[in-house]
């Protein structure tokens, strides 16, 4: 059984806590500490993913004799500790948040140089980890509640970090309220749950759950509050104001956050209530959700002025094409044969869309806060004639950009194929709209490249150079990455992908992995 | 035999590695096509300032399109929908709060009638 799993959140606890302390001492040593805090989150992630795919479902029951024992002698047969259940879906979104997390580690070391309190900052930073790995590892409802808030709180405060006139306050503000309130609902659902199954483990309602009034609201609330942490539309009003506002390293760690808050989403769909609910109804609400995030996200993203607002914008538009992928997989979950047809490609271009969008979205928030760093604003008005200056920054910008677009041969389209040609075997309409969206999505990047790149070289920014290398290798390995994936499609859909799919329509396999231990 | 790189879609298949060795080759015969004709590019000479019909350069910044006038035609033939969709994002918690629990009563209520 593994011993890392526990390490997944207590390393950057640790990390975070000594950090302040350690700052005391010299601002090197810190960022020093900081690094290697985050090499030994990415190795621990890596370990634990290798043993998901390699051995099967990690459950580890924290304070237990036996860390698999997860059911205790005298608790009556009700899982009670804090237990830990990684399966491959879990893996996946871990190996996810570790490749970003140590791109932005590594980006922030040069971006926030300059900036005043910085052991906050990279504390708050290791806190983010902390609840992301957390959301995406624990089997027990309350728990994820715990790590959702550590993660919106550590959030807000980092949305919030820069003074920048009010701004960030006001950015960091929203998205502190909205998490509270989204939290607080989540908290709710989680009360009613526990009010009828008297206990808050995931896999043990799943077992016992019937799908009462309660039950019914319980799942609303649940989704609803997700959907709005996720940002899809018409819940995406914080997303432009927080995105737009927060210093981009931290907006790329945002989009994880969004990521993880997405992921329990269909953790709930699937896992916990699966065909208890309504799967056909639950199934619309989602993709109706993903269509119109697809839609308004890019439609509201091509007037836009301010590129960090432009690519918030474009968030929301990329969440709709997992919200699409997944919502079919939910849809025809009672259905094996339907599933079998284009269901369950459907659920593998919304999980490979994930750590694509992640990829590439965290790229180019990267790139706009590389072009900010060097030329202090974000208004496309104002910038132009940076490829002369920023060549490194403009390539990756490139990259970044096709691969959003969905253009081949970069790993934005290999997930929107899968999702293109199963969905279009649902229902051909919504198939149409997303690729719509794309093409629109190409003219929005086209215009921004335009804007910042292109052009002569303005007096200006006549003095303006590329970024510092720290800044180039995270943005430059998460461009590496997006070549690979899209090159190699295939691979990372059977070596990580389709496993994640179908440990999200095993429900039973999630129950028996914690139930069993009995 | 399966080609390395090869996405299977359930409709269709994807396979990058031939489109990258595509767009090689046609890069290549571009490439040599290009090689076989005449230059007439002179490095340094008059060929590389800008020719306005005899008019004098404009300065830098006034030549350049900014981000602002790009689509504008796109959002004037929508104005119908944006004149809409802008004023929803006021930047008001309130409306943000009132959204959120307009979708979740929606979503209750849809739920409820189609369970």
């Amino acid at each position: 059984m593994s011993m890392y799993a526990p390490l997944l959140v207590a390393i950057p606890l640790l990390a975070a806590f000594a950090i302040p302390l350690i700052g005391l001492v010299s601002s090197k040593l810190r960022n020093t500490w900081a690094i290697a805090a985050m090499l030994a989150t990415v190795v621990s992630a890596l370990l634990v993913v290798y043993e998901v795919l390699t051995v099967g479902t990690i459950v580890y029951a924290l304070g237990a004799l036996d860390s698999a024992l997860t059911i205790p002698f005298d608790s009556g047969g009700v899982p009670i500790r804090i237990i830990f259940v990684i399966d491959a879906m879990s893996a996946f979104m871990i190996l996810t948040a570790a490749i970003m997390m140590f791109a932005v580690t590594l980006y922030s070391i040069s971006s926030e140089s300059k900036q005043t309190g910085q052991d906050g900052y990279y504390a708050l930073l290791f806190l983010m980890m902390a609840g992301i790995f957390g959301m995406v590892s624990t089997g027990d409802l309350f728990n994820f509640f715990v790590f959702l808030e550590i993660n919106s709180l550590a959030g807000a405060a980092l949305a919030a970090y820069r003074i920048n006139r009010g701004y960030s306050v006001e950015g960091g503000l929203k998205y502190g309220f909205i998490s509270a309130i989204a939290g607080m609902l989540f908290l709710f659902a989680v009360g009613m749950l526990y009010g009828q199954y008297n206990s808050l483990n995931i896999a043990y309602i799943a077992s016992v759950i019937e799908f009462t009034g309660l039950s019914l609201v319980a799942v609303v609330l649940m989704i609803t509050s997700l959907a709005m942490k996720s940002g899809a539309v018409p819940m995406h009003f914080w997303t432009p104001d927080t995105y737009s506002s927060a210093p981009s390293s931290i907006t790329a760690i945002l989009i994880v956050s969004s990521m993880a808050c997405l992921y329990a989403i269909f953790r709930i769909a699937f896992s916990l209530f699966g065909l208890t609910m309504n799967v056909v109804t639950v199934g619309w609400v989602i993709i109706i959700l993903g269509i119109l995030s697809m839609f308004i996200g890019v439609a509201m993203a091509l007037p836009q002025k301010d590129v960090k607002r432009l690519m918030a914008y474009h968030s929301v538009s990329q969440i709709g094409y997992m919200l699409t992928g997944l919502g079919v997989g939910v849809a025809v979950l009672g259905d094996g044969h339907l599933m079998a047809e284009f269901g369950f490609v459907a659920m593998e271009g919304g999980i490979f869309h994930i750590i694509n969008y992640a990829l590439y979205k965290g790229l180019l928030f990267l790139i706009a806060g590389a072009v900010i760093y060097r030329c202090g604003t974000k208004n496309l008005n104002e910038l132009g004639g940076l490829g002369h200056s920023m060549k490194w920054t403009m390539a990756f910008f490139i990259i970044g950009s096709l691969a959003i677009a969905g253009i081949p041969p970069f790993n934005g389209f290999a997930s929107k194929i899968l999702i293109y040609e199963s969905v279009f075997i649902f229902n051909p309409f919504i198939s149409v709209i997303a690729m719509v969206v794309s093409i629109m999505t190409l003219a929005s990047f086209v215009k921004v490249f335009h804007s910042m790149f292109m052009g002569p070289k303005l007096p200006q920014f006549a003095d303006v150079k590329e970024v510092p290398l720290p800044m180039l290798l995270g943005m430059g390995l998460l461009a590496v990455l997006i070549i690979l994936f899209g090159i190699f499609p295939d691979l990372v859909v059977k070596t990580i992908v389709e496993p994640a799919a179908l440990a999200f329509i095993d429900q039973s396999g999630y129950i028996g992995s914690v139930m069993g231990g009995v | 035999m399966e080609l390395t790189g090869t996405l299977l879609t359930g409709y269709g298949f994807w396979n990058p590695v031939i489109l990258i060795l595509a767009g090689l080759v046609t890069g290549l015969v571009a490439y040599l096509l290009w090689k076989r004709g005449v230059s007439t590019y002179r490095k340094g000479s008059e060929q590389e300032k800008p020719y306005i019909s005899g008019n004098p350069e404009p300065e830098k910044n006034a030549v350049h399109i900014r981000g602002g006038n790009v689509y504008w035609g796109f959002t004037e033939g929508l104005k119908g929908f944006y004149s809409r969709v802008i004023p929803a994002h006021s930047g008001d918690l309130n409306d943000y709060m009132l959204w959120y629990f307009g979708v979740m009563i929606a979503i209750c209520a849809v739920v409820v009638i189609f369970q």
